[in-house]
């Protein structure tokens, strides 16, 4: 039984990871990840792969793409389109959601 | 192990890609003994499709229902149950070898019904020697494991011995936090139960308890990634990562949205229509709310910055609630009266009757 107190990292728009990371908590290798980023699926700050550093969001983001790739076949382009609308309708749903409490 | 596969990222040249395969899930599966009954799944009907569907059939509905409750896309709160079976159906319907093994079986099992296979129940097939078609299959149930999983073909999984390397899977958990861990920060203990091989190579289930800090000014669906905190890795393999997801106990008082608080604060009518300071609730204590005259309980009324902490912190919405004293007194009474008698109020004017 352990009882330390473990801190994690929210993955939130704040959490800085680097290319190495990313890929450690995808299971996948760095070209992988550069496919997402030339896609536009993800958009780390830095100029070159060396230097990036993602968010959390953008860990998110990639975990959602592996799956989509793996369990739909979904090619690149289709799950960036995928990703968009996911968005959309998060805002959607959350706009409905404030409607109807209104009432 | 990775330092060598991240360096083809840093280099400019052009290199050829090698699949390099991770094996991302359970390092360790549950396999049943034979002799144990379990319940006869009907893939058939998982799939959607009739017992003589052909191949292509197969695949579009398999294709269609994947998309359908992919736990990624689909809101379907069964979503990712639906989805597992749906994929264990397909491992065997997919596979001409596979069903026609399954379909020997006969078609007079109902799904549910206490299923033991045949003593060799797949002699006199001719496999070509996949056993499990993916390495990274996912928790099939009991009935998969029971005809497909141990020695079902002459490929045995690989193991342990070998070069074969894993990372440990990622674990996944909810977390039921109460939106008052979210203004000061926590402590939560969570209980895990995770599969292990013991000294035996016999699978056990361990149960072990981590103490996870909240950090103040979580949100509702909000992901705290532990690295390392996942399933021990295979063969000197790097260790799993714990997701744990944040979810809010439903509050009895307020609504949440995002770090914005709604409440629904009674107030009496003298109260809205002359204007009053009056306490109102907040998670972090009561706070006095001053109410402007003329108020009606389409006006929200914002508390700034008193949501939930963070940069910037959110604000809490106080929605007011106009609520009518009873009439269950002659005093009331009488007061309803003169308002009726020296009130021009008409609330349906605007209905023009």
């Amino acid at each position: 039984m352990k009882t330390e107190l473990l801190s994690g990292i929210v993955l939130d728009e704040q959490a800085e990871l680097t290319l190495g990371d990313l890929c450690r908590a995808c299971c996948q290798h760095g070209e992988w990840v550069v496919q997402l980023v030339n896609e536009g699926i993800l958009e780390p700050a830095g100029r070159d792969p060396s230097h990036w550093r993602f968010t959390g969001t953008s860990l998110q983001k990639a975990h959602i793409a592996m799956r989509l790739q793996r369990d739909l076949d979904v090619n690149l382009a289709g799950v960036a389109l995928a990703l968009d609308l996911m968005d959309e309708i998060e805002s959607l749903r959350a706009l409905v959601c404030r409607l109807e409490s209104r009432d | 192990m990775y330092d060598a596969i991240l360096s083809t990222a840093d280099s400019s040249q052009p290199t050829i890609d090698v699949p390099i395969v991770f094996f991302c899930d359970n390092a360790a599966q549950t396999v049943r003994p034979l002799e144990q009954g379990v319940d006869f799944k009907d893939y058939y009907k998982i799939m959607g499709v009739k017992r003589d569907a052909t191949q292509d059939e197969i695949k579009r509905s398999y294709r269609k229902l994947a998309r359908k409750y992919h736990p990624d896309v689909s809101k379907h709160t069964d979503a990712e149950t639906r989805f597992k079976e749906i994929g264990e159906a397909y491992e065997v319907l997919k596979d001409p070898e596979k069903r026609a093994a399954y379909d020997q079986l006969g078609a007079n099992w109902k799904a549910g019904q206490d299923f033991r296979p045949p003593p060799d129940w797949d002699a006199g097939f001719e496999f070509s020697g996949g056993g499990y078609t993916r390495p990274d299959s996912p928790d099939y149930s009991d009935f998969f494991e029971s005809l497909f999983g141990h020695g079902f073909g002459s490929a045995p999984r690989a193991g342990g011995q070998g070069g074969f390397r894993a990372r440990g899977e990622d674990h996944h958990a909810k977390v039921l936090i109460d939106l008052e861990d979210a203004y000061h920060g926590a402590a939560k203990t969570i209980v895990l139960h995770s599969p292990e091989l013991d000294a035996g190579g016999h699978v056990t289930t361990r149960e072990h308890s981590l103490n996870v800090k909240i950090p103040k000014g979580i949100r509702q669906g909000q992901k705290i990634r532990l690295s390392g905190q996942g399933a021990p890795g295979f063969g000197g393999g790097a260790t799993g990562d714990l997701y744990l997801e944040i979810e809010f106990n439903q509050h009895k008082l307020y609504r949440v949205e995002g770090r914005d608080l709604y409440l629904d604060l009674p107030v009496a009518p003298w109260e809205a229509a002359l204007g009053a300071t009056i306490k109102t609730p907040t998670p972090a204590g009561p706070v006095d709310l001053k109410i402007p005259a003329g108020s009606s309980s389409e006006r929200k009324l914002r508390l700034k910055e008193r949501g939930i902490p963070g940069n910037p912190p959110g604000d809490i919405y106080v929605i007011p609630q106009i609520t009518l004293p009873s009439a269950d007194s002659d005093q009331a009474r009488d007061l309803y009266r003169k308002m009726e008698q020296q009130l021009a109020f008409n609330p349906r004017s605007k209905m023009g009757v």
